[in-house]
């Protein structure tokens, strides 16, 4: 059971260049934190796969313990755990999330 | 259900002994927190570590029966 679970989300996180696990669609973001991540890839610029845990009860529970991480949203970038919301926020704020994106080769807008 | 402040500190004190901890309640609700935790445990540790160290002290209530907390973690000034 776990290790479909875990299949799936390795499938997703190495399939995609950036995957966000979120409460809701990218389009209508479910939960406050979840919004806040978005809007940070949106203003990057950057394409991400996103991944709707209301949807999916196993994915819900499968992700939390992947990462071993107790909340949603989380960001991968090439099939590694970035963080969560308040990481994401902190790390575009400081450019870390532009060195991260760069280093990985994943295109976003530079100027943003 | 949710927690107090107190309560969220005092779990993260246990486990991080040295730490200085900033709860502020977002919303007065008692259920939207914001944390500032500074511990000298944190040197050499990536964010998601840290934030891994803050969660396991918190032992299994975060995303539980406390839903939102935000986190900033750092090494003492």
């Amino acid at each position: 059971m776990e290790n479909i679970v875990y299949t799936r989300i390795k499938e997703d996180i190495n399939n995609n260049d950036v995957v966000l696990y979120m409460k809701g669609t990218a389009a209508f973001p479910m939960c406050g934190f979840s919004a806040a991540a978005v809007q940070v890839l949106s203003q990057l610029g950057v394409t991400f796969k996103d991944v709707n845990v209301l949807e999916d009860n196993d994915i819900r529970q499968g992700i939390k313990d992947f990462a071993n991480w107790p909340t949603i949203p989380q960001l991968y970038v090439k099939g590694e755990f970035v963080g969560g919301c308040d990481i994401i926020r902190e790390m575009y704020e400081t450019g870390e999330l532009h060195d991260l994106l760069r280093e990985k080769q994943v295109s976003f807008e530079e100027a943003a | 259900m949710a927690m107090d402040a107190q309560e969220i500190e005092q779990m993260i004190k246990q486990a991080l002994p040295d730490a200085s901890v900033d709860i502020q309640d977002l919303r007065g609700d008692g259920d939207h927190y914001a944390a500032t935790v500074k511990s000298a445990a944190f040197e050499g540790k990536s964010r998601v570590q840290q934030h891994q160290m803050v969660y396991a002290a918190l032992q299994g209530n975060m995303g539980g029966q406390l839903h939102a907390l935000a986190l900033q973690t750092g090494l003492p000034d």
